[in-house]
């Protein structure tokens, strides 16, 4: 698996409180490929921004544990480096930008200096004059007049913080691009337009995105390859033109699917997925779906399924498409 | 002076949804905000059952509350932290004084749990250890709990997952079928109005750019701002992917002190210099489809 940029294999992740463990991440297994985008879809909890964290290695100390896994970025294997290795790759190797784009920004900071930390931090033999061109040059990437980067963040709009957030974290053009829920807070128009500016970046830069999301729609509009997350679990991971054909399912995705109010079809009443998500800190012995599964199986609820192949990188993990994707050497053929 | 709402018309029929959309700035929460008299209008009339209740007094618009109900956002900054669930339900009951006794007031805050979708066992919770969609149920259980005839729902799914959103919408409109309550449903999710909706206003800096059926509005857009908000929405099918046009450019402008003539023309495609001239009214191009815009509102007659 040369081509691919990140590798997850096996990664579980537990946070350990006073009381209780959380199974936040449960064996998942991931790869992103040189200038794909991978969409990274799952419910609040599903344990899609864990899985991000991890590959940052930004867990919170003591309390979020790596339990197994590996994740190899880039040739490197972030589980094993140092926090100052790990300085080196954050920001120059990989970097993310969060949902809440006031809150990733210092409000006491003109928001060139906070492009230039960056570029001042990883590319040390820079003068004064190469940054100053170099945020200058960003912005202009971003779509902000450069002659604003004196300005503090208050003074800007939700999108262009957004769009400041993301000329900070392209700055140094980094392999791998994590967006958390990059336009959840933004309007549509406003989302419609970082939306094409981020498609617009990764090709003229060739960034590798993971685009964290509850919104199929902005998956449909913007990534290559989808992978479904249910209580720390990848259910179903393809190419988006086999999510979205819609001829075999996961039934959890059926039910994301089917919870869209689409503009295009004047449907009466929704077919949402009853229920919630199961406790993150006592998950059921079977599927983790089963509760509120429409198509559950007496087995279901004994042992979890595993990945079921598709074809085409198509994987389903659900005992209703039976079988078994291992390969010979134990790993999954994702 | 900040103009949040500005000359802005419509009814509400008993029984009936009015969807009212825009982007953040736009002025739907006020105007929800207003015609329910918790932000005073600086000029205009809202009439309940041909009464103006801008005129009321404090005891009379008192009387009429419980008629009149809101739904938050937010449920957890809109749910008192110190309160449990069944002291929540329970309040408007006392304040209106709905029913009479303890026993009357445990059978109808049980009734209304039911409702909602709220197991028994949560009564005495509070509001901090359910998730979001349990919350929101709160929200309605105590919107619902007076009998009002009309709920202003303020963007009642824009903070819950899709698959928690469809069971609330789900909900809201039972209960509309069930009771005949007006909703006035504001949202900045074209997808979501369109499903619970029967007319639809949208606004853009506090004015009513298109107000239409709803399948009309969907099927016909006139107005520019319309159109490239539905462009906008991202479409969960790889057909639209393909379709795509550019996005609308800039941002919605200031609202203080706004120049004569139209308040998208900065970002429309369609500008010229007739759209600066005072006065884009709302004509109506065909029945009940009403739009502001000098450009298309032509083309159409």
């Amino acid at each position: 698996m040369g081509e691919n940029l990140l590798d997850i294999e096996n990664l579980s992740v537990i946070y350990r409180t006073d009381d209780a463990y959380i199974y936040a991440v449960n064996g998942v297994d991931m790869s992103v490929k040189n200038g794909e985008t991978l969409g990274l879809v799952g419910e609040t909890g599903a344990g899609k921004t864990t899985a991000a964290l991890a590959i940052m290695k930004l867990l919170p100390e003591r309390i979020g544990i790596v339990k197994s896994g590996k994740i190899t970025l880039a040739g490197i294997d972030i589980t094993r480096a140092t926090e100052h290795e790990m300085e080196a790759i954050r920001g120059n190797a990989v970097s993310m930008i969060f949902q809440d784009p006031m809150t990733s920004l210092n409000p006491t900071i003109t928001v060139g200096r906070q492009i230039a930390e960056v570029l001042q931090l990883h590319e040390k033999g820079k003068s004064h004059g190469e940054i100053s061109r170099s945020v200058d040059e960003m912005m202009e990437l971003v779509g902000i007049p450069p002659h604003r980067k004196n300005e503090y963040p208050h003074q800007f709009s939700g999108g262009m913080k957004q769009r400041i957030v993301i000329a900070i974290a392209l700055a140094c053009k980094p392999k791998l691009l994590i967006a958390d829920e990059p336009t959840t807070a933004l309007d549509v128009t406003i989302q419609d337009q970082v939306l094409e500016m981020m498609n617009d970046l990764k090709e003229r830069l060739g960034t590798s995105m993971i685009l964290i999301t509850h919104d199929l729609g902005v998956v449909a509009q913007t990534c290559d390859r989808v992978s479904i997350m249910y209580a720390g679990e990848i259910i179903e991971s393809g190419g988006v033109e086999e999510i979205f054909d819609g001829k075999k399912r996961h039934p959890y995705t059926s039910g994301l699917f089917g919870s869209i109010p689409n503009i295009k079809i004047a449907a009466r009443r929704l077919n949402p997925i009853d229920g919630l998500m199961p406790d993150p800190a006592s998950l059921p012995a079977g599927c983790g779906f089963f509760e509120r599964c429409p198509k559950k199986m007496a087995s279901c609820g004994q042992k979890p399924p595993l990945f079921a192949a598709r074809g085409g990188g198509h994987v389903i993990r659900c005992w209703l498409y039976g079988g078994d994707a291992r390969q010979g050497d134990g790993s999954w053929a994702l | 002076m900040l103009h949040a709402v500005d000359g802005v018309d419509f009814a509400i029929d008993g029984g009936r949804t009015l969807g009212v959309v825009g982007e953040s700035g736009c002025g739907k929460s006020t105007l929800g905000r207003t015609i329910l008299r918790l932000t005073e209008p600086t000029d205009g009339e809202v009439l309940y059952d041909g009464e103006d209740i801008t005129r009321f007094s404090v005891p009379q618009m008192n009387a009429i509350r419980r008629d009149l109900q809101l739904i938050f956002q937010d449920p957890l900054s809109s749910l008192n932290p110190r309160m449990t669930v069944f002291e929540i339900i329970a309040e408007p009951l006392k304040v209106f004084r709905v029913t009479s006794g303890r026993d009357e007031m445990d059978d109808r805050v049980a009734s209304l749990m039911k409702t909602v979708g709220l197991a028994d066992r949560f009564s005495n919770s509070y509001p901090h250890e359910l998730d979001g969609g349990r919350r929101q149920r709160i929200g309605i259980a105590r919107a619902l709990a007076s009998n009002p005839r009309f709920i202003v729902c303020d963007e009642p799914v824009s903070a819950l997952d899709v698959s928690i959103q469809a069971q609330i919408l789900n909900l809201l409109m039972d209960l509309q079928e069930e009771r005949g309550i007006s909703y006035m449903f504001i949202t900045h999710n074209l997808s979501v109005v369109k499903h619970i909706s029967q007319e639809i206003m949208v606004m853009y800096l506090g004015q009513c750019i298109e107000k239409a059926p709803s399948e009309e509005l969907f099927a016909n857009p006139l107005h520019p701002y319309t159109r490239a908000l539905l462009a906008a929405i991202p479409v969960p099918s790889l057909e639209a992917r393909k379709k795509r046009k550019g996005a609308i450019k800039g941002e919605v402008s200031n609202p203080v002190d706004p120049k004569p003539g139209c308040r998208f023309a900065p970002r429309c495609s369609l500008v010229s210099g007739e759209c600066a001239a005072e006065g884009v009214a709302l004509r109506e191009t065909c029945a009940g489809h009403f739009v502001a815009c000098v450009k298309t509102g032509r083309a159409h007659e």
